[in-house]
């Protein structure tokens, strides 16, 4: 798949930016306005969907079976279930809660362990999709059937 | 409010006839483009934005792939013959249609109006989520506190999905010349 | 109800693509617009006329605020039926490769 002309290329690495850092401010916020870790790691995946589609896959070079976006993604769900389960080896005997000090409701750092998990989860959104993306519409078979 | 949702079900529900029955793939991939976005609108009328959020950008998505799909294969429609057997395919369907409209209009029979929702199940979370997760935003309180085994299950399965789709397609890992 | 009604009629013509469809393409269509019509009837049983958006401004009283917990659904349900499609589309690249066709019933017929 080629890419596209010269002011596309230039106009999406700006504008690819911007929705990236969109995306990093639905995330962190996701305690305080509408958004959450989902949304925001789906606007991620879509910035890099948008400079894969202007530069073109032939300017990517991806040699490899397991991409980036395939470790970070398996990564993000570790470090999930590591969270879930400190919670039961710190003391409280119980899976799965909130143990953090929770602060004044309305601050950016309130509500315990909620905005961790926003994180966690954002990344692993925005490397399932890429990872789908990618095994979908780039990679193709090398022999054909 | 019923109104202005029953006006844009509409142009959903014509969206959706014409996308079953296009002649060309990429115009009935586009015509489901119609369903997603309406529904968009549907979400920011219903006070829900962030459901707005996460099906614009999921449907956008979805779209790119499958124009990637079809654009990659066939544009063709195929040329169905109209014998006897998809003859008794739809009126199969239409009887089945019958018979699910008359259990929906029992079903229904036992709901509010619209608007006049009574909040049976959800009132020990609205009232008290504030002050137990310490989030202001009800419904990540709600998916992150309340409910997370819900959210862990998800994010297994997209983690699933991902697997799957390279699995299947077995990739090296280099596009063909 | 004339507003429920609707709804399940849009079920209904996803139902009709999936049962009398030939094309794989069109039945991952109408799957999507069944779950499309899922979706939108989960909200709508939760509104409240005259309610606010589910965020709580801190400092203010009482106020009545939209369902949230079909919400906190619907969400889930939207990225699952992402993942859905996504199957569905890998599944209909590897028939088109091997088959040449999105046709269901000459798959069927010619059994490998």
């Amino acid at each position: 798949m080629e890419g596209m002309s010269t002011i596309v290329k230039k106009v999406s690495q700006l504008v690819a930016g911007i929705i990236f850092m969109y995306g990093i401010y639905i995330i962190l916020h996701g305690h305080l306005t509408p958004g959450g870790g989902f949304a925001g790691g789906a606007i991620i995946a879509g910035a890099f969907i948008l400079l894969i589609l202007a530069f073109g896959s032939s300017a990517l070079n991806l040699k490899k079976e397991i991409t980036g976006s395939s470790i970070v993604e398996s990564a993000a769900i570790l470090m999930v279930v590591i969270l879930a389960v400190m919670s039961l080896l710190l003391g409280l005997k119980v899976f799965f809660t909130n143990f953090l000090p929770k602060g004044e409701p309305g601050e950016l750092l309130s509500a315990g362990v909620i905005p961790l998990y926003n994180i966690f989860i954002g990344i692993e959104v925005a490397g399932a999709i890429l990872t789908i993306f990618l095994a979908l519409v780039i990679f193709k078979e090398e022999s054909s059937t | 409010m019923e109104l202005t949702i029953s006006i844009i079900l509409g142009f959903m529900i014509i969206g959706a006839i014409y996308a079953l029955h296009a002649k060309d793939l990429l115009s009935a991939v586009v015509a489901m483009g119609i369903v997603g976005y309406g529904l968009v609108i549907c979400f920011l009328l219903l006070k829900a934005p962030d459901l707005a959020i996460v099906q614009i950008v999921v449907e956008t998505i979805t779209l790119v792939i499958m124009v990637a799909v079809v654009l990659d294969s066939t544009r063709k429609e195929l040329e169905v013959p109209f014998d006897r057997k998809s003859l008794l395919n739809t009126i199969v369907g239409f009887v089945v249609f019958a018979g699910l409209f008359y259990f929906f209009l029992n079903a229904i029979e036992s709901l509010d109006p619209l608007g006049m929702h009574s909040l049976r199940m959800s009132e020990p979370y609205v009232t008290g989520a504030v002050e137990s997760t310490g989030s202001i935003n009800l419904v990540t309180g709600i998916l992150f506190d309340f409910r997370a085994y819900d959210t862990l299950g998800e994010a297994v399965i997209l983690y699933t999905a991902a697997l799957g789709a390279l699995t299947l397609l077995r990739m090296k890992g280099k596009k063909t010349a | 109800m004339i507003v429920y009604l609707l709804c399940f009629i849009l079920f209904l013509v996803g139902l009709y693509g999936v049962i009398t469809r030939r094309n794989l393409i069109k039945i991952a269509i109408s799957l999507s617009i069944m779950e499309f019509s899922i979706f939108l009837i989960l909200v709508l049983i939760g509104y409240i006329d005259q309610g606010l958006a589910p965020i709580v401004e801190p400092g203010s009283g009482a106020q009545v605020y939209v369902d949230p917990l079909p919400q906190a659904m619907v969400l889930t349900a939207i990225v699952i039926g992402l993942a859905t499609t996504a199957m569905l589309m890998a599944i209909a690249i590897r028939l088109y490769r091997k088959y040449k066709t999105f046709d269901i019933r000459e798959i069927k017929n010619l059994r490998g």
